[in-house]
Formats: C-alpha cells, structure tokens, sequence
C-alpha cells in the first residue's frame, strides 16, 4: 500500500506540476530573475560611476588647489607690481614738483628782474621829464628875474635831489 | 530583521501545537478504532497508516463520537461510464454507493472498489478521485502562487531598489538555488533554461514538506511522501535529463570511451539501469525520509495510548518537539538534496566532452 502508487495522484500531481511550472516560471521566475539582474546591472552601474565621481571630485580638488596656489602667485605679483608702481609715482611727483617749484622760483625771479628794470626805466622817464620841466621852470623864471630865477634853481635842484 | 524573526517564531508555533493537536487526532482515532471495530485495544500501525496514506476525505476533526470532514468528489471512470460523486456518499466508509465501497482489507485496502461479475472485489478502471492528497496539493499549489506572485509583482513595483519585507526574506533561498545549485551543477552557458524547473521542484517540495508537518486542517496531508508524487517529480527529472542529453551523455551510454568493444552488451544494460537508478534514488529518498518523519512522530504521540498513561504525554511531547525541529530541517534538507541532483544529473547530461 505505502508503496503502490496511486494513479490518481499521479495523474493530478503531473498534471498540477506541469501548470505549476509553467504558470510560475511566466508569473514568478522569469520577472523575480530578470529583476535580479537587472537591479545587479544596476548596482554594478551605480557603484562604476560613483568611483568616476569620486575621481573627478579628486581630479577637481586637485585642480581647485592647482588654482589656488596659481592665484596666491598672481595676487603676489600684482601686489609687489603696484607697490612698485606706487614707488615710482611718489618719487616721481616728488621730482615734478621740485621741477614746478624752480621753475616757478626762476619765473618769480625773472618778473622781479623784469619789473625792477621796468622800474629803473620809469625812473629814468621821469627824471627826464623832470628834467625837462626844471629846464623849462628856470627858463620861464630867467624872463623874469635873474635871482629868482636863481634861487628857483636851487629849490628845484634840491627837490630834484630827493628824487 | 523583525519580521524575519517573527516568521521563524511562526514556525516554531507550528511544531509547538503539532503534538498536542496530534494527541487530540490520536485519541479520537482511537476511540473511532474502538468504536468501529469494537476492540478495547489501540492499534497504533492502523492509526499511524491512516494519517501518512491517501483518503477520499478529509477528515478534520471528531467530536465525542461526531466526524467531521470534508467530503471531497470522487471520479471514476470504470465501464465506459464517468462516475462523479461526493465521497459523502460513503459515510466515511460505512455505506456503498453505485456498487462502489471503499475496501478495508485485502490488496485493495482503502481504494475504492465494486464487485465484478466473478464475485471479486475489482478496483475501476480509472480512479481519478481529488482525493486529501490532490486536494492538498492543489491546495499547496495556490500557496505557491499567492507568494511567489505578489514577489514578482514586488520585484517590478521596487525595480532597482533593495528588496523589501517577504521579498527580501524569500530573495536569499532563490538566489541560493540559482547560483549555489543550478549554476555551479550545470554550469554558467545553460543554467538559465533549468532554473525554472530547479526553483519550482525546490519550493514545491519544501512547502509541501512543511504543509505536511502542520497537523491540523488544510494541512497535515503526507504529500510529498507519498510514492506517486516522488515518483511524478522523479519522472520529470529523468525527462529533463534525457532529452537534455548531449552526443557525449549519450556515447557515454551506448560507447562509453576506454571499454571494449565486447564488454558494450554488459557495459549497456548496466549504464540504462544507471540512468533510471538516478530518479529512482531521488524517488525513495524524499518519500522515504518524509514518510519516515512523520511515522516517527506519530509513534511517539501513540506511545501514549499504547502505554495508557497521561504521565507518559510530557516525555512523548518532548519527543515529538524533538522530532519536528528535526524534521523542519529534514524539509529543507530534502528540497534541496532532490534540487540539488536534479541539477547534477543535468549537469552531467549537458556538459561538454572536454571534460571527459
């Protein structure tokens, strides 16, 4: 009895197993392992690329202290340039203004030249218009008498004298 | 985690009601033996049999002197006539019906029969009855859908993310089959064709293995120790591996390299015994060791009513938790052994002459 198999049995379990098969490997199998694969692709994609990240990350790091260094350089330079810069430009203006001041001495010097002659010839003008009109007093004063005219001499000679 | 956790404290629930149901099933089988046959003594072979064999019904449960169980139909086909009826009709083998009665000795013992002609008890032509077996393994079957189903449903809802809850429980034994048994066994080019059968033999097995060690209805039925379902799976498996087999399986039968030519007439009959020995083994061993479980653990609830003492039940129970932790992983084990040589046999019909 426990073992003669049952042919009824037989024929429903074959019958079950083969739909059981069939049914689960449409159903179950085939989505469940297609799944599988497809998540380990994309395990394996997500792991690839992260590594790529990583590298870049490194990459631009590397490249960010690169430039980093590379602008600390510019910066020293542009610093040490435009102190010399500033140098040039303080001692420069200190020579125009050295310049500006002789040559605003010298004019100076030349005007007070100038005017002092301008002086002397103005002085000299009128020395002789003086002159001329002490000539032109002792001549209307010797038609009128001669001590007077005389003595008017000496008064303007003496007024001249203060000139 | 917890979940997980959980489950395997299900399981344990499992073997822990085993032996107090089975005690319960025990008494009143006991008291229906007496009851029918009038006999004061327990007889533990009929009661242990009725439980591991096939029935026509399901029997659930018995009240006092009150059975109760599910009748199930029963289909003949016998004298070029379809005889569908329920299993009710029979009053749980008491009455006959249209000539048919169920037998309770002789060679036919609990098949159904009738009376030919010559006065001699004949079984019908065909008996295609769903029987408590068929029923449990339909039964077993539509357990397999609703959880490998809504898995695969899963898979698709959650693509590419980490799987979650009975899909990251159930993950793990698939994966196992597929690359620790199918693809090691049948190598990296071919294991995707085989997997299917691999995977389905695996998880019918093991389901069935564990239906059958929870006592009580729908469930508790022997199915995966009954000879015609090993012997059903066995033949699937001698199918596979031979229609898989390559020229060099084959020349390995009908030429194996390096035998004399006049050793081929002895050298043939033993390699196609090799070839059917192969399913056989795997036939025996599941039904064997499944049967064997649940023999034991049924002899040790009995030991009570042979014993009749109540003070005897701690050391039976004891026993019988014993035994079902055991047997829980017996039902792993065979899964995976008839997995596993399924896979090898198509390993070694499939694989390439080289490796010779």
């Amino acid at each position: 009895m426990l073992t003669t198999p049952g042919l009824g049995l037989v024929f429903w379990t074959t019958i079950a197993f083969i739909l059981l098969v069939v049914l689960l490997r449409k159903f179950a199998w085939k989505p469940i392992i297609t799944a599988i694969q497809k998540r380990n692709e994309a395990i394996d994609e997500a792991l690839k690329a992260a590594e790529i990240a990583r590298a870049e990350m490194a990459n631009l790091q590397a490249e960010n202290e690169k430039l980093l260094v590379q602008a600390k350089e510019e910066r020293d330079i542009i610093l040490a340039e435009a102190r010399k810069m500033r140098d040039k430009i303080v001692e420069e203006s200190g020579e125009k203004a050295k310049e500006e001041a002789e040559r605003i001495i010298q004019a100076a010097n030349e005007n007070i030249h100038f005017e002092k002659m301008a002086a002397i010839t103005d002085l000299k003008n009128q020395l002789a218009t003086l002159s001329l009109e002490i000539a032109e007093k002792i001549l209307e004063k010797e038609l009128a008498g001669d001590s007077k005219q005389k003595e008017l001499a000496e008064k303007l000679v003496n007024e001249v004298s203060f000139n | 985690m917890q979940k997980l956790l959980f489950s395997v404290l299900f399981l344990f629930a499992f073997a822990f009601t085993h032996p107090v149901l089975a005690t319960e099933e025990e008494a009143h089988s006991e008291e229906t033996t007496q009851h029918e046959e009038g006999s004061e003594e327990f007889d533990p072979t009929e009661a242990i049999f009725e439980h591991i064999l096939d029935s026509y019904e399901w029997h659930i449960v018995t009240i006092g002197e009150k059975h109760i169980s599910l009748p199930l139909p029963v289909i003949l086909w016998d004298q070029g006539e379809l005889h569908v009826f329920s299993s009710a009709k029979f009053h749980h083998g008491h009455d006959s019906y249209n000539g048919y009665y169920i037998a309770h000795e002789g060679d036919n013992e609990g098949r159904i029969v009738r009376i030919d002609a010559n006065g001699e008890e004949v079984t019908p032509l065909l008996d295609l009855s769903i029987t408590k077996n068929v029923a449990a393994l339909f039964f077993s079957i539509f357990l397999l859908f609703i959880i490998f189903v809504p898995v695969a449903r899963k898979y698709k809802k959650r693509e590419n993310q980490a799987p979650k809850g009975f899909q990251a429980f159930i993950e793990p034994v698939i994966q196992f089959v597929i690359d620790d048994i199918a693809k090691p066994n049948i190598g990296e080019k071919r294991y995707m064709r085989y997997t299917p059968y691999l995977l389905t033999v695996f998880f019918f097995i093991f389901i069935n293995n564990l239906m059958g060690l929870i006592p009580f209805f729908p469930f508790g039925a022997n199915l995966t120790g009954n000879i015609a379902v090993t012997m059903t799976l066995a033949v699937f498996t001698l199918l596979i591996v031979n229609f898989s087999g390559n020229k060099g399986y084959w020349k390995h039968v009908f030429a194996t390299p390096g035998v004399p030519f006049w050793l081929l007439p002895i050298m043939i009959p033993v390699e196609i015994i090799g070839i059917l020995a192969k399913p056989f083994a795997l036939m025996v061993r599941l039904f064997a060791n499944i049967t064997a479980g649940h023999i034991v653990v049924l002899s040790l609830v009995s030991l009570i009513f042979i014993f009749k003492s109540l003070a005897l039940s701690p050391v039976s129970v004891a026993f019988v938790l014993f035994m079902d932790v055991l047997e829980l992983l017996v039902a792993a084990l065979q899964a995976y052994i008839f997995t596993l040589l399924t896979a090898l046999f198509i390993g070694l019909a499939v694989q390439e002459a080289e490796h010779h």
